[in-house]
C-alpha cells in the first residue's frame, strides 16, 4: 500500500497550495485534502471557483476565487454616458436585467429630479415582478437539478419560457432587455401584452401545485434541505445578506417594503419571511415570493393607466455635482447603485452594490463543518449568479 | 429617532467629525466625515451604541479623486431604518485605514475588493489577498483614475 500512499500525497499537495490565493496553511492537517470545484463545474452555474479544504467528507474551509468573468463594469461605466451605461448593467445579473436597469434609471432620475408618468411606473413594476418570477423559476429548476431531481427543471422552464416570450414581444430581447431608461420605459407595451400576461397567470395558477407535489412535500428533498446551511439572523445581517437569503433567516429586508420606490407603497403584498435559516427556509421564501409577485401583477394588469410611457428628457443627460444612491429589490436581494457625479455627462465613479457578492461571502461560514454533498444545496439556495458577483 | 436627534447623537460621539445633510442622496441620509485614525473607534460606537445600532454595512467602496482617495461606508440600522454615509479621506500614495471586518463581517470581502482595485491597505485585516484579479498581479490598481490597460480596453 506504500505506492497508494505516495499517490495520495501527490493529490493532497496539488499545486494550488503554492498559489498566492490558497487558503492559509495553518489548520491544514495531515489528513486534509484540497478539492477544486469549478470554474467549469455544472453546479456552480457560471465560472465560480471554490477551493475546498476537506477532512474526509467534512468541509473545513471554502475559499471562493472570483474574477473569471470580471468585466470591470464599474470602470467601463465611467466612460459611458448616463443613457449608455444602463445597457451594460443588463449584463450584471442577467436573470433580472429589468431590475438592474430599473435601479440605474431610478438613480439617474433622482439626480435629474424628474417624475416619471404613472403609466411608466406601472409598466416598470409589472416588468419587475415578471422578471422576479422568471428568475425564481430558473433558480427552482436549476437548484432541483443540482440536487438530482431532473423533472422540476422542465416544469419551471415551461413557465419561464412563457415569460420570456412576453418580454421578447415588448422589449425585443429575452434576457438583456434594456427596456427601462431614464424618464420611463423605452417604448410602449405590445398590444397583446395584457392578454398574454393573463394567460400566463392562468397557466401558473393551474400548475403551481406541481412544485409542492414534486419538491416541497418530497421527503428526499426535505431531508437534503432541512438543517443544511443554517444561517442565523445576526450572521445574515453581519455578512450583509439581503433578499431571500436573509429573509429565510427571518431578517426583514425587502426594499419594496422598507424603502418603497415607484408605486410599491400602494400595492398589497406581503414580505415573505421564514425563520428556519436553513436551505429549506430559503427555498420556501422564493416559492412563496413568486405567489406574491403574481398577486402584485393581478392588482396591476387591468389597471394600467393611459398616458405617456416616457417623460421628456434632454438628449444628453447631465447630473448635477453630488452623490446619488438608489436601491431596488432584485430577485437576489438589494441592488444599490451609487453614482458620484462631477456635473459631466458621464459618471465620475459608479459603484454597484450587488446582492450576490455579499451573499457569497457567507458561504464559508455556513458550509464549515457540513458534508461536501450538502454544499450543492447551500450554493443552490444562495442563488448565486456569477456575473452579478464579478461585475 | 429623527434626523436632528441623530445628528446631535453623532456629534456627541465624535465631536471632531463634520456632519452634513446629504439631501441629494435622498431624505434621511446624513454624511459624516471622519479622520481615518478615528474611524475604528467611531465604527465600534456606531455598532454598539443602542440608540444608533448601525448593524448593517450595506455598501463599502472607494473613490479616487486624483489628489486623494475617499473611503465611503454606507450604513443602516435594521431596527431604526436610519442611514448614514461615513467618509474618510486617505492619502493617495500610501492609503491605509483600519479594517472593520470584525465589526461587520461583510467588510472582509468588500475590503479585499477595494484593496486590489484601489490599493488601500486595511490594517489588521484577517485575510488581505487578491480576490478578483489574477494571481501575481502587482502594483497597478485597476480602478484608479490613472490606470490604462493597453490590451483590454475598458475606457472608450
Amino acid at each position: 500500500m506504500e505506492g497508494f500512499g505516495e499517490v495520495l500525497k501527490m493529490y493532497r499537495k496539488t499545486e494550488i497550495i503554492n498559489d498566492s490565493k490558497a487558503p492559509p496553511a495553518e489548520g491544514f492537517g495531515e489528513a486534509d485534502m484540497i478539492i477544486n470545484v469549478g470554474p467549469q463545474h455544472p453546479a456552480t452555474h457560471g465560472v465560480l471557483h471554490l477551493v475546498i479544504t476537506l477532512n474526509g467528507e467534512t468541509i473545513k474551509n471554502v475559499e471562493p476565487h472570483l474574477g473569471y468573468i470580471h468585466r470591470s463594469i464599474e470602470k467601463m461605466c465611467e466612460s459611458l454616458s448616463y443613457r449608455q451605461f444602463i445597457y451594460v448593467t443588463s449584463r450584471m445579473d442577467y436573470l433580472s436585467a429589468h431590475i438592474n436597469n430599473h435601479a440605474c434609471a431610478l438613480c439617474v432620475e433622482q439626480g435629474l429630479q424628474v417624475e416619471i408618468p404613472p403609466r411608466a411606473q406601472v409598466i416598470r413594476v409589472l416588468m419587475d415582478e415578471l422578471t422576479r418570477i422568471a428568475s425564481h423559476e430558473l433558480w427552482l429548476g436549476a437548484m432541483a437539478m443540482d440536487l438530482g431531481a431532473f423533472t422540476p427543471f422542465f416544469h419551471a422552464f415551461r413557465e419561464r419560457e412563457s415569460i420570456n416570450d412576453i418580454m421578447e414581444e415588448t422589449c425585443g430581447a429575452r434576457l438583456t432587455m434594456n427596456y427601462m431608461v431614464p424618464g420611463g420605459v423605452m417604448h410602449d407595451l405590445h398590444p397583446s401584452f395584457q392578454q398574454r400576461v393573463k394567460d400566463f397567470m392562468q397557466l401558473y395558477k393551474s400548475k403551481v401545485h406541481e412544485y409542492d407535489e414534486m419538491l416541497t412535500g418530497n421527503i428526499i428533498f426535505q431531508n437534503r434541505m432541512k438543517n443544511v446551511g443554517v444561517l442565523s439572523a445576526e450572521d445574515a445581517i453581519s455578512y450583509g445578506c439581503t433578499g431571500p437569503t436573509a429573509r429565510g433567516s427571518g431578517v426583514s429586508c425587502d426594499v419594496r417594503k422598507l424603502y418603497p420606490y415607484e408605486i410599491y407603497n400602494t400595492l398589497e403584498f406581503d414580505e415573505v419571511l421564514e425563520t428556519g435559516g436553513d436551505s429549506f427556509s430559503r427555498y420556501m421564501v422564493r416559492v412563496r415570493e413568486m405567489q406574491q409577485s403574481i398577486r402584485i401583477i393581478e392588482q396591476l394588469i387591468d389597471n394600467i393607466p393611459e398616458g405617456d410611457f416616457q417623460t421628456k428628457t434632454k438628449a444628453v443627460l447631465k447630473l448635477p455635482k453630488g452623490e446619488f444612491y438608489s436601491r431596488v429589490e432584485t430577485a437576489r436581494g438589494e441592488l444599490g447603485v451609487y453614482i458620484v457625479s462631477e456635473g459631466a455627462t458621464t459618471p465620475y465613479r459608479i459603484k454597484f452594490r450587488s446582492p450576490g457578492f455579499s451573499n457569497l461571502s457567507v458561504l464559508n461560514h455556513i458550509a464549515k463543518g457540513s458534508k461536501l454533498g450538502d454544499l450543492v444545496a447551500m450554493m443552490g439556495t444562495l442563488d448565486l449568479v456569477i456575473p452579478d458577483i464579478d461585475r | 429617532m429623527t434626523n436632528e436627534e441623530l445628528k446631535i447623537k453623532l456629534a456627541e460621539i465624535l465631536p471632531t467629525a463634520t456632519i452634513e445633510e446629504a439631501a441629494e442622496i435622498g431624505p434621511g441620509w446624513i454624511t459624516v466625515n471622519v479622520e481615518p485614525i478615528e474611524w475604528l473607534a467611531f465604527a465600534q460606537q456606531l455598532r454598539k451604541e443602542e440608540a444608533l445600532h448601525f448593524n448593517f454595512l450595506f455598501c463599502l467602496t472607494c473613490i479616487d479623486w486624483k489628489t486623494h482617495l475617499t473611503m465611503v461606508y454606507h450604513l443602516r440600522s435594521t431596527i431604526f431604518h436610519h442611514n448614514i454615509v461615513v467618509k474618510a479621506k486617505l492619502d493617495r500614495d500610501k492609503p491605509a485605514i483600519e479594517t472593520v471586518s470584525h465589526i461587520w463581517r461583510t467588510a472582509e470581502f468588500h475590503e479585499r475588493e477595494v484593496y486590489e482595485m484601489f490599493g488601500v491597505d486595511f490594517l489588521n485585516h484577517p485575510d488581505l489577498r487578491l480576490l478578483i484579479l489574477p494571481d501575481g498581479w502587482e502594483g497597478k490598481n485597476p480602478m484608479r483614475k490613472d490606470f490604462e490597460d493597453p490590451v483590454n480596453m475598458i475606457r472608450l
